[in-house]
Order: structure tokens, then sequence, then C-alpha cells
């Protein structure tokens, strides 16, 4: 392109050829902009197209009866009860183990780890395994928590596998949180005659706490829709009952009988009335569909907002 | 004395001074802070030896069931029977038929996501206006939050319907709308990652272009993206794994029907697909249709692992040091 145009202008006859070449290129400059604009268009029909036919044909299904009914043969009487308190319970066990785990190997990369082969390596492969699709995750699961470990198709190996796959999210947010703060809020720490976990329990978690839970939020509304991997561990799809209460046993206060209990959870749910060849099962399937993404989508909102309204407000 | 088996690399000045007025307890309390120091350390190594672990077992497990699979199935037959037929009586068991899937859907989804995707992160990185921008790329972020059983639901009720009335002989389950989707799902990936490179070129790059006189366009084309090519390359990898990891998107519109065909307009079976319709399946544990699953994952992972290495290089190549 460049070549050609120098070439244009030799040839043009001085500055008249130079003007329309300067148009030329003006015109291609704002063409482009109209391409942008149109693109990012694009994304907003599609998205809007996305959300107003799941609000379309879902939003007439949605009652309070939707939310406290068990799935149901007749699509009209069927709801989502044994489906979101599914989720919520997956989602606990999740963020139980993916918290504490991603923020400690964070901090660890950041703060401890020492320039040697065992660091390089767990570097890499957190790297790698951001890149890993998440139903092998389920075939990890599959081999290793239903069946070495005995678990079944519980919500205890839906939550770990969920949390395995969550890792590298809430790992690379807390790094980067922690990369942010500047070098001489620890030599002042350690000045004070602070320890390494001084350091890091006072000043490093507290100030990277928002960025941490960006993290941690955008890898819970991504576990909350993950479906492939709970598939794949094999859990069942009809669930008219729900697991028992953690606090109904008698002899303790609380009972962890829910964790190897049978579940279903929304994205499930949602496959499951879309597999159905009839028509009414379709609009259950938008409003579960409709649920979901409402909650997805309020979680990364407010990771969202979090990320934003925090960096305009730290000034190191 | 306390301080020779645990030397203190700075020791406090009061303790140099007057190391025999010390209290009684100090040196235990200080070994204690010691020995919690390192158990600390010791658990927060072991947080992140735990994706270590992951990797190790996700191999271990898959490489263990292939290796039963491969016994009973010649690894031969495997790469080149174009029939995926493993719960039949006459049972087929080529892949070709599955990766025929993955590479047509991957493939539409790629003409979709990389084009848009790459115009995208233009316009927003040197285009967009400062207000446009901020609104653009969190609505592009929530995009890319978007649950993928939802993106399957809008292929197979919305796309493909849409896709029938312009071609009417589109059969409901087709590999061309489960791509379709499956594009516009990884454009945030895409753009994203590529506009994060081309901020990253350093300004007064730009600014000498503009100073000769080059118009936006003129300085993103031959200044902004050469420099940046090794971060739009990787974006590129990054959206070829998802897409081939895909799996909700393409077992809901593409049909679940292994098809050893190139033919978009075609329902077929990726591999992830494969997967998922057998584990909907009630399969015993260790039976061979069991353990076709784990190869299926394997050769799944080693795609993934080529282009994740494709990716690394090509960053490494395409370095721009400034």
């Amino acid at each position: 392109m460049i070549p050609k145009s120098l070439g244009a202008s030799s040839s043009a006859s001085g500055v008249a050829g130079i003007r329309r070449l300067i148009a030329r290129h003006k015109t291609l400059d704002w063409l482009f902009g109209l391409l942008g604009t149109l693109a990012l268009l694009l994304a907003t029909l599609v998205f809007a197209a996305l959300f107003g036919q799941m609000l379309i044909n879902g939003a007439p299904q949605l009652s309070w009866e939707f939310f406290t009914s068990f799935p149901s043969r007749r699509a009209a009487s069927a709801g989502i009860l044994s489906a979101w308190v599914g989720t919520i319970l997956v989602m606990l066990v999740t963020a139980v183990v993916a918290v504490p785990l991603g923020i400690g190997a964070g901090i660890y990369l950041e703060e401890y780890a020492r320039k040697n082969l065992l660091t390089d390596i767990i570097e890499i492969n957190v790297t790698n395994l951001a890149g890993v699709p998440s139903i092998i995750y389920g075939l990890l699961a599959l081999g290793l928590f239903v069946y070495q470990f005995g678990l079944g198709q519980s919500i205890a190996a839906a939550g770990l596998t969920l949390a395995l796959l969550i890792l590298p999210v809430v790992i690379v947010a807390t790094r980067e949180a922690i990369r942010t703060i500047p070098q001489n809020i620890r030599e002042g720490a350690y000045a004070c005659g602070s320890s390494k976990w001084q350091v890091v329990s006072h000043h490093i978690i507290p100030y990277s706490l928002p960025g941490i839970m960006t993290g941690v939020i955008i890898g819970l509304a991504r576990a909350i829709g993950e479906t492939a991997p709970i598939i794949t561990i094999g859990a069942l799809t009809f669930i008219a009952f729900l697991p028992p209460s953690p606090f109904s046993n008698a002899e303790q206060l609380i009972s962890f009988e829910w964790l190897l209990a049978p579940f279903t959870v929304m994205p499930i749910q949602m496959f499951n009335w879309i597999s159905r060849p009839e028509e009414a099962f379709q609009a259950n399937a938008a409003a579960a569909g409709l649920v979901l993404l409402l909650m997805t989508l309020s979680m990364n909102a407010l990771a969202i907002w979090i990320r934003y309204h925090f960096r305009k407000k730290i000034k190191w | 004395m306390m301080s020779s088996i645990l030397p203190l690399k700075h020791p406090p000045a009061t303790l140099a001074a007057t190391p025999g007025t010390l209290p009684q307890g100090w040196s235990a309390a200080r070994l204690r802070r010691r020995l919690a120091e390192r158990a600390i350390e010791t658990l927060l190594l072991l947080a992140a030896l735990v994706s270590v672990f992951t990797t190790a077992a996700i191999v271990a497990i898959l490489v263990w069931e292939s290796v039963v699979f491969f016994r009973t199935v010649p690894l031969l037959d495997f790469l080149t029977d174009t029939q995926w037929t493993p719960l039949f009586d006459d049972a087929h068991f080529g892949i070709l038929a599955l990766l025929s899937g993955t590479l047509t859907t991957t493939i539409v989804a790629l003409l979709v996501a990389v084009p848009l995707g790459t115009i995208l992160a233009i316009y927003l990185s040197e285009f967009a206006p400062f207000r446009v921008r901020e609104v653009a790329k969190p609505f592009l972020e929530l995009l890319g939050g978007i649950p993928t059983i939802v993106y399957g639901y809008f292929a197979l009720l919305f796309v493909t319907p849409v896709l029938q009335k312009i071609y009417p002989e589109l059969p409901g389950f087709n590999m061309l709308s489960a791509g379709l989707v499956m594009g516009i799902m990884i454009i945030p990936y895409v753009s994203s990652l590529s506009e994060d490179a081309m901020r990253a070129v350093p300004m007064h790059m730009r600014e000498a272009s503009y100073a000769m006189g080059a118009t936006r366009l003129q300085t993103a084309v031959f200044v902004v993206t050469p420099a940046a090519l090794s971060g739009l390359a990787s974006s590129y990898i990054l959206g070829i794994s998802r897409a081939v990891g895909e799996t909700m998107v393409v077992a809901i519109a593409a049909g679940m029907q292994p098809n050893f065909s190139f033919d978009p307009r075609e329902p077929a079976a990726t591999i992830t697909a494969y997967i998922v319709q057998v584990a909907l399946g009630d399969l015993p544990h260790g039976s061979i249709g069991y353990q076709t699953i784990f190869a299926a994952g394997l050769t799944l992972l080693l795609i993934t692992l080529v282009f994740n290495i494709v990716g690394h290089f090509l960053r490494k190549r395409f370095r721009e040091a400034y």
C-alpha cells in the first residue's frame, strides 16, 4: 500500500495529486472507523438477539412456582428448585477449595518463589492449565474423583472438578493484583521489623484484595455456567429431591451428608430441557437460561465494577 | 545462643547491643515464629503444587485409560479409519470422523472470530473515542462471560432457524450454525488479547508515524499491527484452542452423529460432543465405550497442547524489542 501510494504521488501532477492522495487516505480512514463501529454494533445486535429471544420465550415461564418446583414430566409444572439449590451447593464447595488454593498459589509465586526450575515448572503449568478444554477436567474428575476416590456422581465431585477448573483464573488474578503493589510498601514493612508473613498478611493481601475478588467472582461466574465437565462426570439430569440439609441432623449441628448426595445444576437442567423434542420444554429451557444468564452477567458486572471502582481509587 | 542456630540476616540493633538482657521467653517466641513462617511457606508451596498435580493427574488418567483402549484397537485403525461407531456391533474406531467435525466447526468459527476480533481490536485501540472504549471493553468482557450452554441454545433455536430461512435445505443440526455461534463466542477473547498487544506498542512509534503524515489507518496497519504481531498471533491461537475444546455449542447445535465430512451444512459430531454423548448414556466403568472417551480426550488434549506450544513459539519468534 505504501509503495503504491508513493508511486501515485510521484506520477501525479504536483499539489492536486497530493491532495487527492490525502483525500483518499482520509476516506479510507473514515471507512475503517465506520467498519469498527459496525462490528461493535453487530456484537451488540447479536447480544440483543440472544437476550431478547430468551426473554420472549422464557419470561412467561418465570413465576414463583418455577423456582419452588422440582423438574417434572409435564413442562408446565416443571421447575428449577433442585437445580438452583444444586448450583449453590456446588459453588460453595468450589469456592471453599479454589479460593484458598488459588490465592495461596498466587502469593507463593509472587512473594516466596525463588527463581528456580520448580518455579518455572509451576508457572508454565498454570499457563497451560488455563488452555486445557473444560471437558478434559470432566474426564479427570470421572477417572479420579468419581472412581478412584469413590465420590460418585456427587456434589463434592462436581465442586472439586470446577475448583480445579477455575484455579488458574484465581491464581492469575491474584498474581496480577499483587504485581501492582509497589516494592516500597514491602520495604517499609520490612524496615519496621515485619516478618515475611506479616508483610503478606498485613499489606500484600489487603491491598490486592479488590483484584483477587475480581478474579474469584469471574472464576465462579464461569464455574456456574460450566456444563461439559459436569455432564462428563455423569451427573443425573432428573433430580426430584433436595440433598440432605446441612442443619437437619439431630446428633451434630452441621452434617456433611449433602456432599455425597446426587444433584443437578442449572446448566444441566437447561441442557436436559433443550434436548427434549417438545416445544413446551424449550420454553422452560429459555427460562432456566434467563436465570443462568442473569446470575453470570450480574456476577461479571460486579467483578468489572469492583475493578473499575478500585482502580480509580487506589493511588500509591 | 539461639542466634547461632537460627542466624538472623538483619538482627535488630537492640539485640546486638544488649544480648544478655533479653527476656527468658524471647528465643522460644522467636523460634516459634520462625517455625510458623516456614510452615506457612510450605503450605503456600503446596497450594502452588496443586496445579502441577492436576496436570500430572490429567495426563496420567488419560494415558492410563487410553493404553487399555489401544490394546484392543490398533493405533493405525484409530488414525486412518473414517468411521466412528464404537457402540455398534460392527465397531469402528476412526478418530478422523470426529476430527473432521472438530476441524470444520473450528474453521467456521475462526472465519467469524479472526476478522471481527481483529477489526474490533484495531478500532478500540486506535480509533474509538475514550468514552466508547470505556463502555465497549466491559461490554465485550460480559459477552465472554455468557455460559456456553446459552450460546448453544441460541445456535439451535435462533441462528439455525434464521439460516434455514435463507437456505431451506439446511438440516436442524448443522456445523455451520454451531461454528458461527462459536465464532461470536470467541470474539471477546481474540479482541481483548489483540487490543492488549496493540496498546502495549509504545506511543512514540505512533507519534512518529503521525508526524510523517500517516492517517490512523495507515499507522494501525503499517506500524501498530506489525509491532503487535506476536500478541495478535497468540490471540488467534487462543481462539483456535477455545474452538477446538468448545463442547456445549456443538453438542447442542451440530448434532452428535459422527460424520466424516467437511461440509459445514451437514450435521456432525466433534470430539467433545462425542464425550458428552457417551457421558449422557449409562456406560459401565471399564468397558470399551468408557475407554473411548479417554482416547478421544487424549487426542483433544494433544491438539490443544500443540496449539499452545505453537503459540508460545510464535510469541518468542515475533517478539519485538523496544
